[in-house]
């Protein structure tokens, strides 16, 4: 109860602080400090948003696509990845610093060497999600294999538990928390991969309409959106919150 | 006969001998204590019965068996209660039965029929986090007991408990003993506990840990709640306390 009370206060902060910065904002623009061109207002953006909604959700679908894809097949990478260096110390040895050395190549790098190999549709965009998002999860997992129990580990052991039987009721739940972990950071990343992948070489998605908007100076729609995608990305968010949630039921305490 | 034989078993870390020469039994429905100070290698000789480590001489005999460096024979339970914050009371029970490979359903309901004689009625559907210390204990108990309705080993399972709640432990342990009639191999250092609850007694001593001394405790079962406070139960321990310290000098 008490718990639940200061939660809102806390919102109460936050939310204030919001408004008070659209509040300053739109009054910058009314009072004409700068020109709307340049800096559209509160009001102006969100007049935009309803006009394009339609648009925007066409672009939206697309882009949430390529994430999903990117994300499922990163996460099944990732999965893959941490379960093969878990029980097997040479692929640790081998792949963990490679996997590292991915994580250190700017995106925005790569993602005009995959347009170029791979062609303007959906493969090279769903790549580049999997290369950002599965790290995350690897790490995640990893970490939370490693992690487990040794005397809880040996206790199976006495009772005549394999390698399999170790994993999956030791090593596989006791990593849930810490794959959570990874899966929020990575649902953000898909998103954000996602849009800059279409930057570089596209027809359809949030990306490329962001490009486009910017070529005519639409500054309003500009701030549209950005708006979207963190909306899309909070969302998300709070989705792994909530899968976590219904997946952990011993974690409410 | 004997459930368990353990036969001049030896071993050594890094050219120091931990345990010496030690042999014991366990017979059916017994509970056995192996006393010593901390660090006589009672932990070590724990691990070789439970097939986790081997011994450089001697033999594990289950049932006239041998059994030396096999695990998947004898369960244990630690003070620890390793249950799994993840699963509730009742999975975590049925844990051993699932490894041996029975289907999930059947192993909750085996596991379900013992929580009423273990005092643990109401408590399946919980998770660990959710139970008392002394709780936890009788669920890790339980889930020994689901491994093997023959033979456990348990050491110090009690250690971690405070004393009041220590007593009702120890109350409940004998209970429930009397019921299921497990053979128990109970590791400790606490003199009063050993006394309380084992029909013998062996004394670890030494460096190398070997047995010097097995008392056999002639109090009838079941025991009254101030067996502690007889004579017996002094005599016992001033036998136990004055041949520690004894072998201490050596």
């Amino acid at each position: 109860m008490k718990r639940k009370s200061q939660n809102i206060t806390n919102k109460i902060w936050s939310c204030s602080a919001i408004v008070v910065i659209l509040i300053v904002w739109q009054a910058v623009c009314s009072l004409g400090w700068i020109d709307s061109f340049m800096l559209p207002s509160p009001i102006q953006v969100v007049q935009a948003f309803i006009k394009e909604f339609p648009t925007l959700m066409e672009h939206s679908f697309v882009t949430l696509a390529e994430a999903f894809w990117g994300l499922a097949l990163g996460i099944a990478l990732g999965f893959v990845m941490a379960v093969l260096m878990d029980q097997f110390e040479a692929v640790y040895k081998a792949f963990y610093p490679l996997i590292v050395l991915t994580q250190t190549v700017p995106t925005v790098a790569i993602a005009p060497l995959l347009v170029l190999w791979f062609g303007y549709e959906m493969t090279p965009k769903v790549i580049l999600i999997v290369i950002t998002t599965f790290f995350p999860i690897a790490v995640g997992l990893l970490n939370g294999f490693r992690s487990a129990d040794k005397d809880s580990i040996h206790l199976l052991r006495a009772m005549g538990a394999g390698r399999w039987q170790i994993f999956r009721y030791i090593k596989l739940p006791g990593a849930m928390s810490q794959f959570f972990a990874g899966l929020r950071i990575s649902a953000s990343y898909a998103v954000v991969g996602a849009v800059i992948s279409e930057w570089l070489g596209g027809f359809s998605g949030l990306g490329v309409y962001m490009t486009r908007v910017k070529q005519a100076f639409a500054f309003d729609k500009m701030f549209a959106v950005i708006f979207l995608i963190s909306i899309i990305s909070l969302l998300l968010m709070k989705g792994v919150d909530y899968l976590q949630k219904v997946c952990m039921p011993w974690d409410k305490e | 006969m004997s459930v368990l034989k353990v036969n001049e078993v030896s071993k050594s870390f890094e050219h120091e001998e931990i345990i010496e020469n030690i042999s014991l039994e366990l017979h059916e429905g017994e509970i056995v204590s192996l006393l010593g100070v901390s660090g006589g290698g009672k932990t070590t000789l724990f691990n070789i019965i439970a097939g986790l480590s081997m011994p450089d001489k001697g033999e594990i005999y289950l049932d006239g068996e041998i059994i030396t460096g096999k695990p998947g024979y004898i369960s244990y339970m630690l003070q620890k209660d390793l249950l799994l914050p993840y699963r509730t009371i009742l999975d975590n029970v049925a844990l051993p039965l699932m490894i041996r490979g029975e289907k999930k359903q059947v192993a909750r309901e085996k596991a379900s029929e013992h929580f009423a004689e273990f005092g643990l009625e109401g408590t399946q559907k919980k998770y660990p986090a959710q139970l008392s210390g002394g709780m936890k204990q009788r669920a890790a108990l339980l889930r020994t007991y689901m491994f093997s309705e023959k033979v456990a080993l348990l050491d110090e399972p009690f250690s971690a408990l405070d004393m009041l709640t220590k007593g009702t432990v120890h109350e409940w342990y004998l209970d429930v003993m009397e019921k299921i009639k497990l053979s128990t191999l109970f590791v400790t250092h606490d003199i009063d506990e050993a006394i309380l609850l084992s029909d013998r007694i062996y004394l670890l001593t030494g460096k190398p840990g070997t047995i010097t001394r097995e008392i056999v405790i002639k109090e009838p079962k079941p025991r009254g709640k101030d067996f502690n406070l007889t004579e017996e139960f002094l005599a016992y321990k001033k036998e136990i306390i004055s041949h520690l310290e004894n072998s201490d000098k050596l």
